[in-house]
């Protein structure tokens, strides 16, 4: 009797159990997988991407106008100093900010999508600092952060409850994931103060200046160039991805396997959540099949580990694309191989601020302002190891706080506010 | 072990009285064994085995393979150290969590001091042993179903995880901690290399059986078929079920060292453990609600479980759909294995009124007794 009683319980629990574990063992963060899963639905119409992928998965993400003008612009002029990339634009629309003026400090309101990666955490220290020079010299009086943790509603409540209660003189915003974000952002653009998006984009102009580096397809251009011009026809690639439907990542991989069809090359993807553990795994069973020629990553969080699998199985290092990340950096230079670092510049955590005091005194600022995005080579790697030298592994080379205070203490000691 | 089991177990209650289990010749035996949920486990791993080597018969190769086992150490010791959990009632879903909580000490408290290995080990055996001890004791003391307490701590220490890390990684520790779980002995024969992990996995099953076989593991088992009996019995059910928590946070513990090594620093490691360790142990026939299974049969799943994955990876099914076939595929296999347990379990079901005569002191008692040994 007590079996009976027993085994439905049980069956369901176990029924539960196993459905979370289709999700829990492959999604690693179920937080960034919510952003995703509504993508990846409409991705998932077409079960034989190989064939299907230009119809089905690229379709959704590429964008051949976009493709074209980023891929225009890596090599465009931009204005200002080069010594201060963080200031530099493509010359294109302004914004009149004569209406902001004000010689008064105000309080900066910033909703940020997450500190959840390396990348953003190190953008956040350097913000920080920036943000003590600025009060330092009294354009900014406070700065009230929220951060969304990778949730597209916590981020909506943070920034409703910044336009309602939060007394901000402008918003920043750095959106968790671009249709979600939308609305509140009109509705930030509403309150007739300044509003400055950053990183990842929202559907509408309404801001006073967007501020992002290149882009997306240009980081998959110049990555999978590089692995083209370093492999021959048939040689196979290793695509590491993070995870699905997260715009910037899925636009450097759309540009990369549109790159790789054309000339030929033979490219897996599989999405690793960044756990080295997993891409371990990937890496390895693909050895196990065949040799493999080359390593191509949208995030460089985890490259390590790729390399590592290589080691230790005994083969051959591949060519590889990593990111400007130092653990890269320094295992590219231990190995020796021949690697690209593509850039997602980290110094565009600055920018938003350095917009905030030019818009309060009333200086004209672009619309959209495209910030330089250049890989880090070979030749320049040296360079790179040395000025950073004493940073931790997760910290990025290109995050242009040399000139701030706390340099380079704040860094190394990776003291996240 | 299953024989030997069922001889000692069920002796006690049914004395004199040759068990179906034990008779007949070996191959017989096994061939009995097989068609339980335990033992179809194998004949799973050894399908998918097939599988993999058909998609790629460079796997079979004895360096590849023994590479294999190596990387899948860390999750065959996390699904024994489920396996003890659930055999004796209850759920540990925070394995994940100390997973990463002790990758993240790992990096933060050894860093590139050598010196600090040894304490960063005892450090880590130590906290493990507190989260055991405290899921241990809230789910027997306090009375919160273990589901809750451990879905507590495993929400508490990744807090503290990201606390500490900031949700990024940080940092590898020296490389010769991670030698653990990365390095080899090379130049063995037939083998080629030998992962220090393979003779860490060995180890820890052979501890594991002995530990089955010992009054200890008996009272586990009994006291997940039935608490009451097992007080009744003598045993202390609360300290019985802490020392199994203890065990599960150990072996998470032990999966952590040598994910640490494996894999590196990053606070995304061992996310999904708790859930794999689970499903491994679901699939070694271990019967959710305790008091059935056999420990190698959950090892076995895991195994089974890392095939799986293999074989998808070697297969290239689309990325974005490879979850969902895992799913499919695992809720398959799980039925299968239940249709198995039923159909071994058909011969005795029969056997009790064909020998009617025989006395049986008290047959509610015997039955549990004598299922026992079965798995």
């Amino acid at each position: 009797m007590r079996r009976k009683i027993h085994r439905a319980p049980i069956a369901v629990a176990s029924a539960l159990l196993l459905g979370v574990v289709a999700t829990a063992c492959s999604t690693e963060d179920p937080s960034d997988g919510d952003t995703g899963s509504d993508t990846s639905s409409e991705t998932s119409e077409s079960p034989e991407a190989s064939e299907s992928s230009e119809e089905g998965g690229e379709q959704e993400w590429f964008d051949q106008a976009v493709y074209d003008e980023q891929y225009e612009q890596r090599s465009a002029t931009f204005e200002g100093d080069p010594e201060t990339p963080w200031l530099q634009y493509i010359d294109g629309e302004m914004t009149d900010t004569a209406d902001y003026k004000t010689n008064k400090a105000g309080k900066a309101c910033f909703a940020n999508a997450s500190i959840g990666n390396p990348w953003r955490q190190t953008g956040w220290i350097t913000m920080n600092q920036q943000l003590k020079e600025l009060q330092d010299k009294g354009v900014i009086s406070e700065m009230e952060t929220r951060d969304a943790q990778d949730d597209d509603n916590t981020q909506i409540a943070d920034i409703d409850y910044f336009i309602s209660e939060g007394n901000c003189d402008a918003f920043i915003i750095s959106p968790n994931s671009t249709a979600a974000m939308t609305d509140a952002v009109e509705r930030a653009c509403e309150t007739g103060k300044p509003v400055i998006v950053f990183d990842r984009g929202v559907n509408t102009d309404c801001a006073t200046t967007f501020i992002h580096p290149i882009g997306g397809f240009a980081w998959g251009i110049d990555t999978a160039e590089f692995l083209v011009d370093n492999l021959e026809e048939g040689d196979k690639v290793v695509a590491l991805r993070i995870l699905p439907g997260v715009d910037v990542l899925e636009q450097r991989w759309a540009a990369a396997e549109k790159i790789f069809e054309e000339n030929g090359i033979e490219a897996v993807d599989f999405f690793t959540g960044a756990d080295p553990t997993e891409i371990k795994t990937f890496i390895t069973d693909e050895l196990n099949k065949g040799e493999v020629q080359g390593v191509w990553m949208d995030a460089g969080d985890g490259a390590v580990a790729a390399i590592e699998a290589f080691e230790d199985f005994g083969a051959d290092l591949p060519v590889m694309t990593g990111e400007d990340e130092m653990s890269f950096l320094r295992k590219w230079e231990e190995t020796g191989l021949t690697g690209l670092a593509p850039v997602y510049s980290n110094f565009q955590w600055r920018t938003p601020l350095l917009a905030l005091e030019k818009i309060w005194a009333g200086e004209e600022v672009p619309k959209e302002w495209v910030l330089p995005q250049v890989p880090i080579t070979e030749e320049e790697r040296g360079d790179f190891l040395a000025a950073n030298e004493g940073m931790p592994d997760g910290h990025y080379a290109k995050f242009g706080g040399e000139d701030l205070v706390g340099y380079p203490e704040v860094w190394q000691e990776r003291q996240i506010p | 072990m299953s024989a030997t089991t069922s001889v000692t177990s069920s002796g006690s209650t049914t004395t004199g009285r040759t068990l179906p289990l034990t008779e007949g010749s070996v191959f017989q035996r096994i061939l009995r064994g097989a068609v339980t949920p335990g033992g179809a486990v194998f004949i799973l791993a050894a399908i998918l085995f097939v599988a993999v080597l058909t998609a790629n018969p460079s796997f079979g190769e004895p360096p590849q393979l023994i590479r294999f086992i190596g990387r899948t150490a860390p999750i065959v010791i996390a699904a024994m150290g489920q396996y003890y959990v659930i055999v004796s009632g209850e759920f540990d879903l925070s394995m994940g969590a100390v997973i990463a909580t002790q990758v993240v000490i790992a990096g933060n408290f050894i860093g590139e001091d050598e010196s600090r290995v040894l304490p960063a080990l005892v450090l880590m055996f130590v906290i493990g042993a507190v989260v055991g001890l405290i899921n241990g004791l809230a789910t027997t003391l306090l009375r919160v179903p273990s589901f809750i307490v451990t879905l507590g701590t495993m929400l508490a220490l990744g807090g503290l995880v990201r606390y500490m890390t900031g949700g990024a990684a940080t940092g590898n520790p020296v490389d010769s901690f991670r030698e653990i779980g990365r390095g080899t002995i090379d130049d063995v024969p037939v083998l080629e290399v030998l992962p220090y992990s393979v003779i860490i996995l060995v180890v820890v099953m052979a501890a594991g059986v002995w530990l089955m076989r010992s009054p200890f593991g008996r009272t586990i088992i009994a006291t997940g078929d039935n608490p009451d009996a097992a007080a009744l019995a003598g045993a202390h059910v609360w300290w019985v079920k802490t020392r199994a928590f203890i065990l599960s946070s150990l072996s998470a513990t032990i999966a952590g060292i040598l994910l640490v090594g494996y894999a590196g620093v990053h606070p995304s490691v061992g996310a999904g453990y708790e859930f794999q360790a689970i499903t491994a142990v679901v699939l070694g026939g271990v019967v959710l609600g305790g008091g059935r299974g056999w420990l190698l049969s959950a090892a076995a799943g895991a195994f089974a479980l890392e095939l799986l994955f293999s074989f998808l990876n070697f297969q290239e099914i689309e990325s974005t759909w490879r979850p969902t076939v895992q799913g499919v595929i695992i809720i398959l296999a799980v039925a299968a294995a239940g249709r198995a347990w039923s159909l071994g379990r058909r011969p005795s079901r029969t056997s009790p009124p064909a020998a009617p005569a025989e006395p049986a002191p008290s047959p509610t008692s015997a039955r549990p007794g004598t299922e026992t040994g079965e798995n």
